[in-house]
């Protein structure tokens, strides 16, 4: 069962993806994402796991590797208060559901959850709540996988 | 929708409308013909080629691409300069337009003419919305998206609200852009802009010079707007004659009266102070004045805080002045054509005197990509956009945001300083 990792308000991209590690690949800077608001992360977070954020989950950078680096260590779905505008577009680009909840009330970190993303809700705890849906336009780049399959559907299928 | 009632337009309405060739109603998810596509050496080549090769494309149009190397310049580590090799390399296959070396995408870009009133520009990078002081809806996005552009010329957008900003009055002297962008951040926090359009509005920001205006737009990003726009005037076409950008009609680019607004955030330049944000967010601002620690590193760069207007700003406080015991000064001009005339005017040699280290046009500390960075537990007054923890250096370092005023006088006393202290 998936757990949940509880993160606050304002995680920025420096956490998520150290400058200093920018010159390597995914690998490095997955073994050093977020370790610096909760240096286990990296090394206790499983696939299927996934991370709640506050208010402007994803603020500062346009790097993608933020995002990217949550993907390269399973997490399966990152939800939150709201969303900095280009973390969430590189979110989905990268195939990662970014999802925004109505209420974090409730919501444990490490407890078991299971989003269902079809429905739109999370559900912990015994409790479930309500998940404001992907947009309807970005559902498909989403549902292929991400913008590069999907962009590969589009040239291939292209006359 | 009542805004499809409402005839008035917001300016980026009327952007976001050319670029797609349809109303564009509030909140409405389009596809926008994208005029312009700057990158650079981080988020461009290296990450891009992958893909358009995985895709089996090349560029939409390499005449609207421009590449500019930035992050790993000058190349001071292994990695680093196999990237910029990679880069360079890139640029000579693809024959784009590019800037190696010559400064910051954000400043290079405008000063080397690319930019225009109007144009619906995307960028590699989370400053991008730098351009929006030319009057250019202007954002940033990561590699992958940016490789979708590259090879289709078009990006979506959702038609944002506007969050209007208005500076009535005159700044005093020894305030800047910078102070009232981090008074906005105090008061409207990182997530402000929603990710919606941002508009600087009055008197205050139509007395600011270009450069100064580009810090307004800069910093949009750290209020979560997804742009920073401000309405082209004579002080813009000035400016764009100068760098040789071709002639445009900007007459109906602004907001028109009476056009629906998501917020209206009003401010008074006239008694607003130096200003400094603590350590790890620019919404913790406060005046200078109510600021109490040491600093050991005083750092003047980033397209935030070092092009020409900056410099210019730092130098009139440390002009015959000693750096205090035990503090040491960095200066990375914006811009190779900003730190030339700073030398024909006398600055750099102003920073050389007092004892400042002067380091490539480039993002050094502020991307902290390189070996430039900040120990452990060192204090760093920085005149960049953004102290989030250890993105500059060390997890333990800590910087504190200001003007390139303040950022010098705090060198001087060696602690946060109000900087009409030494005007």
């Amino acid at each position: 069962m998936p757990r949940i990792f509880l993160f606050g308000d304002n995680i920025d991209t420096d956490q998520m993806a150290p400058g200093q590690h920018m010159k390597g690949g995914i690998e490095a800077l997955a073994a050093h994402c977020l370790e610096g608001v909760r240096p286990e992360f990296p090394a206790t977070v499983r696939p299927g796991d996934i991370v709640i954020g506050g208010k402007n989950f994803g603020v500062g950078s346009s790097r993608e590797q933020a995002a990217e680096a949550l993907k390269h260590l399973g997490v399966s779905c990152v939800i939150a208060a709201s969303f900095a505008g280009i973390f969430y577009r590189n979110a989905l680009n990268l195939g990662l559901p970014a999802m925004v909840a109505t209420t974090l009330d409730g919501v444990e970190d490490g407890a078991e959850a299971s989003v269902d993303q079809i429905a739109g809700t999370l559900t912990t705890n015994g409790r479930t709540i309500t998940l404001e849906p992907i947009p309807a336009n970005i559902a498909p780049m989403l549902a292929a996988g991400g913008l590069v399959p999907f962009l590969k559907q589009r040239f291939q299928s292209a006359p | 929708m009542r805004n499809g009632r409402n005839m008035k337009r917001t300016l980026a309405q009327k952007i976001i409308a050319r670029a797609t060739g349809a109303p564009a109603n509030i909140g409405d998810v389009v596809t926008a013909n994208v005029d312009l596509a700057m990158i650079h050496d981080s988020g461009g080549p290296r990450r891009v080629e992958p893909l358009l090769k995985e895709w089996g494309v090349g560029l939409w149009d390499t005449s609207k691409v421009v590449l500019i190397s930035d992050h790993f310049v000058p190349g001071d580590t292994d990695e680093g300069a196999r990237i910029l090799a990679l880069t360079r390399q890139w640029a000579r296959d693809k024959g784009v337009s590019f800037h190696d070396g010559k400064g910051i995408c954000h400043v290079v870009l405008p000063e080397q003419g690319h930019l225009t009133p109007g144009m619906f520009v995307v960028g590699g990078d989370s400053h991008s919305p730098t351009g929006g002081a030319f009057g250019c809806y202007m954002f940033g996005v990561g590699a992958t998206e940016m490789a979708g552009v590259l090879a289709t010329g078009e990006i979506w957008v959702k038609v944002p609200g506007t969050i209007l900003i208005e500076w009535s009055g005159r700044l005093n002297p020894g305030v800047v852009a910078k102070d009232m962008m981090l008074r906005v951040c105090g008061e409207i926090g990182m997530d402000g802009g929603q990710y919606q359009a941002i508009e600087y509005t009055g008197e205050a920001v139509s007395a600011l010079s270009m450069q100064e205006r580009m810090t307004m737009s800069n910093m949009a990003a750290e209020l979560g707007g997804q742009v920073g726009l401000i309405a082209p005037d004579e002080t813009t076409a000035a400016f764009l004659r100068d760098a040789g950008a071709p002639e445009t009609d900007w007459s109906d680019l602004q907001t028109d009266k009476g056009a629906d607004l998501l917020a209206h955030h009003r401010f008074d330049a006239s008694t607003l102070t130096p200003q400094v944000a603590a350590p790890h967010s620019p919404a913790n601002a406060m005046p200078a004045t109510e600021a109490s620690s040491g600093v050991d590193v005083a750092y003047i760069g980033a397209c935030t805080g070092a092009k020409y207007e900056d410099l210019a700003a730092a130098a009139t406080i440390l002009k015959g002045q000693k750096i205090a015991p035990g503090v040491s000064i960095a200066v990375a001009p914006s811009s190779a054509r900003d730190q030339q005339r700073a030398a024909d005017e006398g600055i750099m040699q102003i920073f050389e005197d007092a004892g400042a280290r002067i380091l490539p046009n480039a993002c050094g500390i502020c991307a902290g990509y390189g070996t430039d960075r900040l120990g452990a537990d060192v204090t760093c007054i920085s005149s960049t956009a953004r102290n989030f923890k250890g993105r500059m250096g060390d997890q333990t370092s800590k910087v504190w945001l200001a003007s390139p005023y303040t950022v010098a006088a705090s060198a001087i006393t060696g602690r946060i300083t109000d900087p009409r202290e030494f005007l």
